[in-house]
């Protein structure tokens, strides 16, 4: 990819920042940087993560009730579409590097539309929850409630409510996450139209796809995690 | 990323996409199997997987040459296994009397 020069006479790309030898040096310097931010992702979703596992060890047969109640085919759902849309994250980065425009703008398009739909489909999930008065607070409802293959025991009401405070902590920030990732995407979308992104830069792309990929990631274990606990 | 061939990343995208939809597939049914105190780990084995499969092929991970970068990658983990592992230290040896485990 680097085809430019080391020396900085020669330089003719726009892109280039004075304190960079070469292209390459400022491209491994954004990732490196992007790389080094995820990093404090994965600290900042492992606490919560630390959290979820204490209470799912201490309550495991409250979790389990509190966990069928939702809609695990939304979730599944919700999985499949993240997954495309990292599928087009890394499309659109190699139509920049292969010089497609249309595959570029198209694949970027794409997945700020599946990223809609995934918080469009997580609202669907939130609103049942509403409705069922399955979110933390005062009007919190979840007696009589059986555990899973312990019909006549019935789920701890306060001990459900751990799980259900996680499950909207944990899920709502990954939806913020979302949110930004999509901004970015506004951004890279608009940059890409006006021609910023060429085969030999197109840092940007490649330092906002590794954001969106380290979001997919988060999901990947959020699913399991939140929605599949005893569903047999 | 100095890679020459132009239609090799493709196939390897829509592989791992592939890979990716099948795993989550595979998940959503094996929640459905009873397998006892497995059914957690066959659901963190297939996430992991998903996981490396997207750092190391859409993230690009696997061609990364650059050794800091690496270090990064890994102290991460580290710290997060940290994190895990000593909080877990601490409250899987205490006594919860409102805890199923000690009933």
């Amino acid at each position: 990819m680097a085809v430019s020069s080391s020396s900085h006479e020669d330089v003719h790309n726009p892109a280039l920042l004075h304190h960079f030898a070469t292209e390459e040096q400022q491209r491994d310097a954004s990732n490196l940087g992007m790389w080094i931010f995820l990093g404090t992702e994965v600290m900042f979703f492992g606490g919560l993560f630390c959290a979820y596992l204490i209470y799912r060890l201490l309550y495991f047969p409250d979790f389990a009730a509190a966990s069928r109640t939702i809609d695990a085919a939304l979730g599944g759902t919700n999985t499949a579409v993240l997954i495309c849309s990292s599928l087009t994250v890394v499309l659109a980065i190699w139509g920049a590097q292969t010089a497609r425009r249309g595959v570029m703008i198209g694949c970027l398009i794409l997945t700020m539309v599946f990223g809609l739909a995934f918080l469009g489909i997580k609202g669907v999930e939130y609103k049942q929850k509403f409705d069922e008065h399955h979110v933390p607070g005062p009007s919190f409802n979840f007696e009589n409630v059986p555990v899973p293959g312990h019909p006549d025991q019935m789920a701890n009401p306060r001990h459900a409510q751990i799980f259900f405070s996680l499950y909207f902590i944990m899920t709502g920030l990954h939806a913020l996450h979302m949110i930004v990732g999509l901004g970015i995407f506004t951004w890279l979308l608009w940059a890409a139209w006006k021609g910023r992104f060429t085969p030999e830069y197109h840092t940007p792309l490649e330092v906002g796809g590794l954001y969106w990929h380290f979001v997919d990631i988060v999901w990947i274990y959020l699913f399991p995690l939140l929605y599949l606990i005893d569903r047999h | 990323m100095s890679d020459h061939s132009k239609s090799s990343p493709l196939v390897t995208y829509f592989a791992v996409w592939a890979a990716l939809l099948v795993g989550t597939f595979l998940t959503y049914e094996a929640a459905k199997l009873d397998l006892g105190k497995f059914n957690a780990a066959v659901a963190l084995t297939i996430a992991t997987t998903k996981a490396l499969l997207v750092a190391l092929f859409f993230m690009h991970l696997r061609q990364a040459s650059e050794k800091l970068l690496k270090l990064v990658v890994i102290s991460t983990i580290f710290f997060l296994f940290i994190l895990l592992a000593l909080s877990m230290a601490d409250y899987g040896t205490r006594y919860f009397p409102n805890s199923h485990l000690w009933s």
